[in-house]
């Protein structure tokens, strides 16, 4: 599904992926852990196509199409998420326009049927009950005044209802209590079926108690340096990241 | 300044020596108005009109409105939804067949334009026209306690680029004491005309008005508002001014807060595309102790559009407890457009709270992406957010007609814009 070949990327001349190899099979979840500085969320983000990066090298492949060449809302159409370490709040816009706005923004992409306001409601409402958040989040500007475990269950919301194939979540752990860390955990569990995959990109392991990842890989330098399977996030919990630097060396 | 504008007072002054309007003033105020044209229109080295010229006003020579009754169905039909008394102006002139008018109204007489006016025909060269040249307008009082409900008040324009008029209303709104009032107000328009109104609000002890404007006037017309209030102690001024219309709009307002505890809000969104110009210009007088004034200002501006607010808070020495307020949010969506913001602080008092702010700015980079890594594509992304900005200025408005409309107008604008 996803193949990632000897990636490059750099931030003004700055080189921060030095040679990414990474492959993450349909209905697999894998982790990608490191230390601050390591480039896990330029990863991510050149992955959904932010401006900023420039992309020096390498390759990535979603299900066979050049992702690199796609804007970033073709990527979306396309079945990838990211959710956000840091989502931005959209004054003026409504939370349910806005969902609406992109699921049909996609399905026309696909050249699907758009949902009129009807079919919408019913299936937003659907998401909403699984994943136990109230309407009220439909009516709220988005991610406006939210807190910060507010802002992540909206972004799982997104991923809810835009149902990708590939979630990219960027720290989506980071800030959040226990609760908020369950909610995003079941939101992912929840989709976890053949035809859907995810990168989770986290510094801590505690998000991985939560959704048991197939694999993890461990992101130093620019590079995966390890990759092993669950286990892996546990003994780096134990041992540290020079600890495990160590323990490989 | 440009030979073309000097004359343009001169040839106002012969035609009112010609004849003035039915309304113009007494003869105090007539001769201080005809002094102040003499004088001549400001130029950009008279400090309140520096970010806006009247020099396209002299592209026209402007005549008296058509005599002939034109049919404005078509302009009217944009408010058929709102379902409150009307009073409806053609180019200057009550239309009593258009019109389902209030109680508590009638049309000002010579006499009733004089007692306790506020408009200072002698600083404003606009009031000065007005002064000599009213024909026409509405006077709604409303007596101690009673509430007028929603009035509806339309200016509707029907000019042609062949021959472009000038029309002056003299409106008047006085509240008596604990009165309310939620007054809807919008001029429209086709062809080139000049819409120059002044209205004069006076509101007794705590009493409330609503007063939401909106300014569509044709892409070829002049719109130059000025606005007087004075309010009471306790009493409530609610103002809101959409711009979206018109080649040069200017709206001018000058409100005294003389009894404690008044508020006043001077809220608006300026919405403006092409070559378009508008300017919000204010002064708030605190003369009272404890009395709240609120200003915030959303502009949109496209093309080489430019847009002007300029603000300005006095604080007497007797007002202590003063909390005034001024924001300004401009959002440039073309490196061409240009915004003016100046906003002006005389405070003599030492018990004081009086703050301004102003952010001006392109779409976020952010946001736009954000947006676009939901399957949103980047033009309709930017669509949003603009229409988000717009959402905003609306916020506060409470639900209802007013609200209603400028919803509708904004909707509107929107769809003019797309290509």
């Amino acid at each position: 599904m996803l193949l990632i070949r000897g990636l490059c990327a750099e931030i003004d001349g700055k080189p921060i992926l030095r040679g990414i190899d990474l492959e993450v099979p349909d209905g697999e979840i894998h982790a990608v852990m490191g230390p601050n500085g390591a480039g896990k969320s330029t990863l991510a983000h050149v992955l959904a196509g932010r401006e900023g990066y420039q992309v020096t090298g390498g390759s990535a492949r979603f299900d066979g199409t050049d992702l690199l060449a796609l804007e970033p809302e073709a990527r979306a159409s396309a079945g990838v998420f990211l959710a956000f370490q840091y989502p931005v709040e959209l004054p003026g816009v409504g939370n349910a326009n806005f969902l609406r706005t992109a699921l049909n923004a996609q399905r026309r992409a696909r050249g699907e049927a758009e949902l009129d306001a009807v079919q919408f409601l019913r299936h937003v409402r659907s998401e909403l009950k699984r994943l136990a958040m109230a309407d009220e989040m439909l009516k709220r500007d988005v991610n406006v005044g939210f807190s910060g475990g507010e802002k992540k269950r909206n972004e799982i919301l997104q991923m809810a209802v835009l149902r990708p194939k590939l979630a990219i979540l960027d720290e989506t752990d980071s800030g959040l209590d226990i609760d908020a860390l369950r909610i995003v955990a079941d939101g992912v569990n929840a989709l976890r079926e053949p035809g859907f995959s995810a990168l989770v990109i986290t510094h801590y392991q505690r998000l991985l108690d939560h959704i048991v990842p197939d694999r993890v890989h461990i992101l130093a330098d620019g590079r995966i340096t390890l990759s092993g399977d669950a286990d892996l996030a546990r003994r780096l919990e134990a041992a540290g990241y020079a600890g495990l630097a160590a323990e490989v060396a | 300044m440009s030979a073309a504008l000097a004359a343009l007072p001169r040839g106002f002054l012969a035609r009112y020596e010609a004849g003035g309007g039915r309304l113009s003033g007494d003869r105090a105020a007539r001769a201080a108005a005809a002094r102040a044209l003499a004088a001549g229109f400001p130029g950009p080295h008279d400090e309140a009109w520096r970010y806006t010229s009247l020099r396209p006003l002299a592209e026209h020579a402007w005549a008296e409105p058509p005599v002939a009754t034109p049919d404005p169905a078509a302009l009217l039909a944009r408010f058929d939804a709102i379902d409150a008394p009307r009073i409806v102006f053609v180019n200057g002139g009550w239309r009593e067949d258009l019109s389902r008018p209030p109680a508590h109204w009638r049309r000002p007489d010579r006499a009733g334009a004089r007692p306790g006016t506020l408009a200072r025909p002698e600083r404003e060269p606009m009031v000065a026209l007005n002064t000599l040249f009213a024909e026409d307008g509405a006077l709604i009082e409303l007596p101690a306690g009673v509430d007028g409900g929603t009035v509806l008040l339309l200016h509707l324009a029907l000019g042609t680029a062949e021959a472009p008029f000038a029309c002056h209303p003299r409106h008047r709104i006085r509240l008596g004491a604990g009165a309310r009032l939620a007054l809807v107000e919008a001029s429209v328009g086709e062809g080139v005309y000049l819409h120059n109104p002044v209205t004069e609000i006076l509101l007794g002890e705590h009493a409330v008005l609503s007063h939401a404007r909106l300014q569509d006037e044709a892409a070829g017309g002049f719109h130059l508002a000025t606005l007087y209030g004075t309010l009471a102690r306790g009493a409530h001024y609610d103002g809101f001014l959409l711009a979206l219309g018109a080649r040069l709009s200017r709206a001018e307002a000058h409100v005294t807060l003389e009894g404690e505890g008044g508020r006043v809000h001077l809220n608006g969104g300026q919405l403006l595309a092409g070559t378009q110009h508008a300017d919000f210009t204010s002064v708030v007088r605190h003369a009272a102790p404890a009395c709240a004034s609120r200003q915030t200002v959303k502009s949109v501006l496209g093309g080489m559009a430019r847009g002007v607010f300029q603000g300005r808070i006095e604080v007497a020495r007797e007002a202590q407890k003063t909390d005034g307020y001024q924001r300004a949010q401009a959002l440039l969506l073309s490196p061409d457009a240009e915004v003016d913001i100046k906003p002006e602080l005389e405070i003599f008092a030492d018990d004081v709270k009086c703050s301004h702010g102003a952010t001006v700015g392109a779409l976020d980079a952010e946001q736009i992406f954000y947006l676009r890594s939901r399957g949103i594509p980047a033009a309709e992304a930017r669509a949003m957010l603009v229409r988000g900005f717009l959402a905003e200025a609306l916020a506060d408005i409470a639900a209802g007609p007013a609200r209603t409309m400028l919803e509708q107008a904004v909707e509107l604008w929107w769809r003019r814009q797309q290509p």
